[in-house]
Parts: structure tokens; C-alpha cells; sequence
């Protein structure tokens, strides 16, 4: 589904990752886990298409050459990006904000847009399963809302959108450990053998409730160890420095 | 690099809503005055439209008062200076010698010209409770739904009908809000202008649907004087929407319209503008000159005058729609949206001008500034000295797209009551890459984004639209700004 050959960013002449490979089959569950700095929110962004990074390796999503495509084009072919820090947009109603994403997204790929109750139908239901306060879906995109909220929502759009691939950046930081749960059933009750899913987090925690099929270990822009979730263990009990 | 048809079908989309979709003209026989400005032509004018002798001198009185004053300069959008004798100042369709009795005596070509603009004349396909006055150059050529309007008592006519038919009460309001003797532009329209809109309301009526008038300009080299006139008797209610557009030309056109609104006891006008008049091509060639002068008396005691303005068209636009607060406990409000891009120039706000007690006014003005463009919120709050208990809020936002544009807030503030109380707010800020991303990364293409956050943006002002205008609003709003990203 994804592969990353060779990747290499660099913002202003500084690197950052620095020859990232990695491959992500249909129904898989990858967890990245690296230090502070390291390059897994450059990874992410780099994937969603965001502009402003000097790249050259290659990424394929589906067998299509990732950097041809805008930012949208690879929203619309399945690409998901839950975001370290979701944005405020003031005076856009996050229902309104869902319906136009929604929409927008299934347009692009030829099927018929949802109208004002078939949506609605859809937010509530969903809603209800993430227990998000539905009061929210009338405020205004994120203005306001808790870092645990915000966090929530980008995992109520990641539901509503049913991507192919999910890319969670630090999702679980700043999660009670009641949303924790109800985030990571959210997450497992998405799992298909023809999606997949990115994880990157600090916190062994996490694998707890979803389980990864890969764990990888990011420093300084690369991949320097590969294994199976018993990885995030040796991590947590070790920590990175006995990886250097 | 494969370039898929979705990506080139989205490309011609964008192209095509670039372009300004109102730009066509209309090929159409015309009478017209002789060139420039003299009293033969405002006799010319006056006598065209049969108007009684006392309008006819004090047209002249306003010609002669034109002569003694020099037009102003203190605005921040410079202009080339204007040749007023090299401007047409009265322009109708030739069928219009003899005004048409009905619809059906209309110019084919006119009810075509209305159609394409989306404002429907005829009886089956008219717009849903909007009745809307057409104005055409310097005449008005259709006004729709009289007879439900004349049930209720409700006048809504041209200003030329209104001053036939309606005499004493054209004599007794016009010019009572916005003085002869003004300043240039307004002291200009008020020697030459050749139509626009009237509207009565009687005491204690509820106007039952929204009043709109429609203005195109259409002829070459001729200004657009439109004068407007409403009335809001004692108790009633009424609530006026105006849009206009105007061909693409590639010489500037000046439309130096006057507006006045008048509201006796507890009585209240909301009036709306769409402003999409043609704003120049992308180098800042053409486009129409918007000076316009706009102001509503509070008569009354409790009455309201609310002003809403979504102004994304001309190439200059320069104009302060104010509320004079007379009677005591009245109020008046300003909700304003104005966009400039590519080369565009606004200089534009409100006056609030407190007399009576316990007045209170209220000023939102959100601007957008892209491209080249250059945008300034000019507003005066003067609270007089026995307006005891007054009060003023004003919020005043800029969004900056781009470092290539300018954008400037000048609130002047004269408070000669101590009792009274003002408050201001002011904000810059820019679409941040950040959000474009995070929308994008939703699905949406870098213009439904810009779209999407300056509707955010705006939106307490676009609520204060009537609700059939609204949706019209928000989309001509991203269109506005179409290709200002990237
Ligand atoms: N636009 C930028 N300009 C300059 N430096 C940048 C930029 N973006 C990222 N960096 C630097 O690149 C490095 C990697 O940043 P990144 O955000 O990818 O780290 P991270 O692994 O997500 O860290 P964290 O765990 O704290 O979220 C950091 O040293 C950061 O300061
Ligand atoms: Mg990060």
C-alpha cells in the first residue's frame, strides 16, 4: 500500500530525515516511536503533501508516485493524517467543516454526495460510538476545544472519512485514559484488511489496546530497529539510549 | 508526470469563475444626453423625465453649488483626475421614449439582459417574495409585485414614478438626510441623477417581503447617478436589498450614487448591499469607480436603521453608509465585508453620529485584502454632548492574504459626553499555511479552502443577510478571491 524508499527531507539546509525506508501492506498496524526532534511530525507531513520541505527518495501509495499529487488529490485516494496539533479555524462551524471535507472527498471520487440528513445521521452515530459531546459539532472548528477534544475530533473525522491510510500523529498525547480507550477502539473498530494504519506515539500505553504488527525505533531521521510490539516494551523499559 | 482529466476539468472550472461572469454588454439603441455637464443637460435630464419645476431648480441649485466646491482628496485610493465634461450623464434605452406600459411592452434584449444576470422580470419565473426594482443606465425598467406592495400600502416605485405620483412626500424627504450642499459627489448626483429607487412604508406596516433593486450599468462613458429614497413611517418595517453589476470595460466608470434612509418613531430599515460592480482586469485596468454617499435618519424616537454591506466588486470603492441617531433610544448598526484583490482600492466604513439619549450603535467591519490590493476601515463615532448614555461597540477585522497587499484601520472617535461609553476592537491576521494544509488535508483544493476560513471570517456579517442573499454572498465571496492562492 505505502512504500517509502530512501527518503530524505531537509528545511533549510537542515536535514532531517535522513534515508527513511519503510513499507506498509494492506490490514497492517505500523507504530513509530522516536525521541523529541527526531523527524516523525516531518514524516507525516511530508506524506499528507504539506509544501516547504526540500525531499528526494520516493514514496508510492498504491503504486502512484505520492509527490505528484496535492495535498487534496492524496485526501481523496485515502491518505489521513490525525495531526500532533489540530488547527483552530474561527467561525467555521466543525459540522459544517465535516459535511464540506465529506463531501468534498467523495465527490473527487465520483460517488454521490450526502445530504444535510443523511449527514447528520452518519456525525451522530458516530459521535455517539466516540462518546464525543455533540454539542461540539455547533462550535467552531477546534476554537475552544481542550487539547483532549481536539485530539477526539481529528479521530471523529478520521471515522466519518473511513480512510486507507491513517497516519496518527501523537494522538494519544493528552488523552484521559478513558478517551485513550475509547480512541484506540475507535482505531480497532476501523481495522480492515485493506486499510492500514501509521502510529506514531511516546507511550507504550497505547499498544496496549491496539495492537501493532511492526514497531520501528526513528532517530535522527532514520529507521534504526524493527520489531514486533514487544519492541515498544524493551523501549519503554530501556529508553533510547541504549539504541545510540 | 501524468496529468489525470479530473485536474484539467478542476483548471477550466477555476478559469471559467476567474472570468466575471456579469461582464457581458448589452447591444441596445440609446438616447443619451450630450456629453458633459451643464445646465442643457440637467434640463435635458429634467425634462426627459417631465419632472415638476421645483425639482428642476433644485437640481440647478445643487449645479451652481457643484461650482464652488472642489472635489476631495483625503481619501487613500488615488484616481486619475475624472473629466466631467467628457461623461455622459443620462442614458436610456431608445423603447424607453414612452415608458412601457407592462412587461410585455418591455425590450426583449432587457428582459434577456436581466435573465442572464440571474433577476428573472417576468411574472412566472420571479423570484420567490423579493419584489425587485430594475434600474438599467439612468432609467428604471421594471418593478416587480406592485400589486401585493399597493394592498398593504406599501409604495415601492422608481424615484422618477415616486416624484409623478407621489409629489409631496418625494418633496418632503429628498435631500433631508443627505443636505444639497454636502460635499462634491453627493452635491454632483444630486444635479444629475436620473433614477433609482423609492419606497414608502406606513405607519404600523410590516413590509411582508424583502425589496431589492437591481442596478447595471451598461452604456460606455456614462456615469450612473442613481438616487435612492426610503421611508419608514411610524411602527413600520422594511427590509431593502441592492446588487449590481456592470460590464467589462477597459476605461473606469464612475457610479456616485446617493442613498437616503429615513425612520420615524419605533420604526426600523435594514438595508443590504451586494456589490459586485465589474472591478478591472488582474493588471488593474477598468473597472468601476463606487463613490457613493449613504445615509439613514433615526427620526424617531427607538427607531433602527442597519446597514449590511458585502462589497467585492469596483476598482475604487469609497463610501461611508452612517447612521445620524436623532430620536432618542435609536439605534443603528453596520455590518460591513469588503474585499479587494488583484489591484482593487476600498476606503471604506461608517459614521455613527449619536444626538438623541440611550442611542446606540454598533460597528462590524471585516476586511479582506489579496493580491495587490489595498484596503481601508475609516470610521467616525461622535457622541454630541447632551447624548446622554450613548453607546458604541466596534470591531474591526483584517485578513491579509499575501505580503503584496495593505490593509489600515482609522477609527476617529468624538465623544463630548462623559456618560457615554465606546468600546473598540481591532485585529489583524493572515490565512496561515497551517490551516490551508489542515483543510486540504480534508479533501478540500486550495481555493474551497480560502473560501471555507473567509467565511469563517465574515460570518457574523453574512448573517446578517437576508437568507436568500446569504448563500449568493458567501459564494461570490470565495469567488472573489479565486486565484489569490497559490
Ligand atoms: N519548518 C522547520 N524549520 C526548521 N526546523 C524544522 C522545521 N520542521 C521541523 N524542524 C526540525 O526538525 C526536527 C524534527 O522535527 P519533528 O517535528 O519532525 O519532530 P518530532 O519527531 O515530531 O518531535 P516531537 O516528538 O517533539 O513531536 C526538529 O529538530 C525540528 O526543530
Ligand atoms: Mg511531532
Amino acid at each position: 500500500m505505502l512504500k517509502i524508499n530512501n527518503l530524505k527531507a531537509k528545511v533549510e539546509e537542515k536535514s532531517i530525515l535522513n534515508g527513511f525506508t519503510l513499507n506498509i501492506n494492506p490490514g497492517e498496524v505500523h507504530a513509530i516511536m522516536g525521541p523529541n526532534g527526531s523527524g516523525k511530525s516531518t514524516l507525516s507531513n511530508i506524506l499528507s503533501g504539506k509544501k516547504g520541505y526540500d525531499v528526494s527518495g520516493e514514496i508510492l501509495f498504491e503504486n502512484s508516485d505520492l509527490f505528484s499529487l496535492e495535498t487534496e488529490e492524496r485526501a481523496h485516494k485515502g491518505i489521513f493524517l490525525a495531526f500532533q496539533y489540530p488547527l483552530e479555524i474561527p467561525g467555521v462551524n466543525t459540522s459544517v467543516f465535516l459535511k464540506t471535507s465529506l463531501n468534498a472527498i467523495r465527490k473527487a471520487r465520483g460517488e454521490k454526495e450526502l445530504d444535510a440528513l443523511e449527514f447528520l445521521k452518519l456525525v451522530k452515530q458516530k459521535s455517539k460510538d466516540l462518546k464525543f459531546d455533540e454539542e461540539k459539532l455547533n462550535r467552531q472548528l477546534n476554537v475552544g476545544f481542550s487539547g483532549g477534544e481536539k485530539k477526539k475530533n481529528e479521530i471523529l473525522q478520521m471515522s466519518i472519512l473511513n480512510p486507507k491510510l491513517s497516519i496518527l500523529d501523537e494522538t494519544d498525547s493528552g488523552l484521559d485514559i478513558d478517551a485513550l480507550k475509547i480512541v484506540a477502539n475507535g482505531v480497532n473498530s476501523l481495522r480492515r484488511k485493506n486499510n492500514a494504519f501509521l502510529i506514531i506515539t511516546h507511550y507504550q500505553r497505547l499498544l496496549d489496546y491496539i495492537k501493532p504488527d511492526h514497531v520501528h525505533v526513528l532517530m535522527n531521521g532514520k529507521i534504526i530497529k524493527s520489531g514486533g510490539p514487544e519492541l515498544a516494551l524493551e523501549l519503554e523499559k530501556k529508553g533510547y539510549e541504549s539504541f545510540s | 508526470m501524468k496529468i489525470d482529466s479530473s485536474q484539467i476539468s478542476r483548471e477550466k472550472e477555476i478559469e471559467k469563475l476567474k472570468k466575471y461572469k456579469y461582464g457581458f454588454s448589452t447591444e441596445i439603441e440609446n438616447i443619451k444626453a450630450p456629453k458633459g455637464l451643464s445646465e442643457e443637460v440637467i434640463k435635458f435630464i429634467s425634462n426627459m423625465k417631465k419632472e415638476p419645476q421645483w425639482l428642476l431648480d433644485w437640481r440647478l441649485k445643487a449645479y451652481n453649488r457643484l461650482k464652488a466646491l472642489k472635489e476631495p482628496d483625503w481619501q487613500k485610493p488615488k484616481y486619475p483626475k475624472i473629466d466631467y465634461q467628457d461623461l455622459y450623464y443620462y442614458s436610456a434605452p431608445k423603447s424607453f421614449k414612452e415608458k412601457p406600459k407592462s412587461l410585455d411592452d418591455l425590450d426583449p434584449k432587457l428582459l434577456e439582459t436581466y435573465k442572464k444576470l440571474g433577476i428573472p422580470l417576468q411574472e412566472q419565473k420571479r423570484l420567490n417574495n423579493i419584489a425587485v426594482d430594475a434600474v438599467f443606465d439612468s432609467v428604471s425598467v421594471a418593478t416587480t409585485f406592485k400589486d401585493k406592495l399597493t394592498e398593504k400600502g406599501i409604495i415601492f416605485c422608481s424615484i422618477s414614478e415616486a416624484i409623478q405620483k407621489h409629489p409631496e412626500l418625494v418633496k418632503k424627504y429628498l435631500g433631508s438626510v443627505i443636505p444639497l450642499t454636502d460635499h462634491f459627489f453627493a452635491t454632483l448626483n444630486s444635479a444629475v441623477f436620473t433614477d433609482g429607487s423609492f419606497v414608502y412604508v406606513p405607519p404600523g406596516v410590516r413590509c411582508p417581503m424583502e425589496l431589492s433593486t437591481y442596478f447595471r450599468i451598461n452604456a460606455s462613458d456614462t456615469g450612473q447617478f442613481e438616487r435612492t429614497l426610503i421611508i419608514a413611517d411610524k411602527g413600520s418595517y422594511v427590509s431593502y436589498l441592492e446588487g449590481c453589476t456592470a460590464p467589462m470595460r477597459d476605461e473606469n466608470q464612475l457610479h456616485a450614487a446617493n442613498v437616503e434612509l429615513v425612520a420615524l418613531d419605533d420604526a426600523e430599515i435594514k438595508y443590504s448591499t451586494v456589490q459586485n460592480w465589474y472591478p478591472g482586469d488582474k493588471d488593474g485596468k477598468g473597472g468601476i469607480y463606487n463613490f457613493v454617499t449613504k445615509r439613514g435618519l433615526c427620526k424617531g424616537k427607538n427607531s433602527k436603521i442597519s446597514w449590511t454591506q458585502v462589497e467585492t466588486g469596483s476598482a475604487i470603492t469609497w463610501k461611508y453608509p452612517s447612521c445620524i441617531l436623532k430620536g432618542d433610544n435609536s439605534i443603528g448598526e453596520f455590518y460591513s465585508i469588503a474585499i479587494t484583490n488583484n489591484h482593487q482600492k476600498a476606503d471604506t466604513g461608517t459614521k455613527m453620529i449619536h444626538i438623541g439619549k440611550n442611542t446606540r450603535s454598533k460597528i462590524i467591519s471585516k476586511g479582506i485584502s489579496a493580491g495587490f490590493s489595498d484596503m481601508t476601515y475609516r470610521g467616525l463615532v461622535d457622541i454630541a454632548a447632551k447624548a446622554n448614555n450613548s453607546r458604541n461597540y466596534t470591531q474591526c477585522d483584517s485578513l491579509l492574504m499575501g505580503n503584496k497587499c495593505g490593509a489600515h484601520t482609522v477609527p476617529y472617535i468624538k465623544n463630548k459626553n462623559s456618560e457615554s461609553n465606546l468600546a473598540h476592537e481591532a485585529t489583524t491576521s493572515k490565512i496561515s499555511e497551517e490551516q490551508l494544509h489542515y483543510c486540504q488535508q480534508r479533501g478540500l483544493n486550495s481555493e474551497e479552502a480560502v473560501g471555507l476560513i473567509v467565511n469563517g471570517f465574515c460570518k457574523e456579517v453574512l448573517q446578517q443577510l437576508p437568507m436568500e442573499f446569504a448563500v449568493e454572498a458567501q459564494k461570490l465571496v470565495g469567488i472573489s478571491l479565486e486565484g489569490s492562492v497559490g
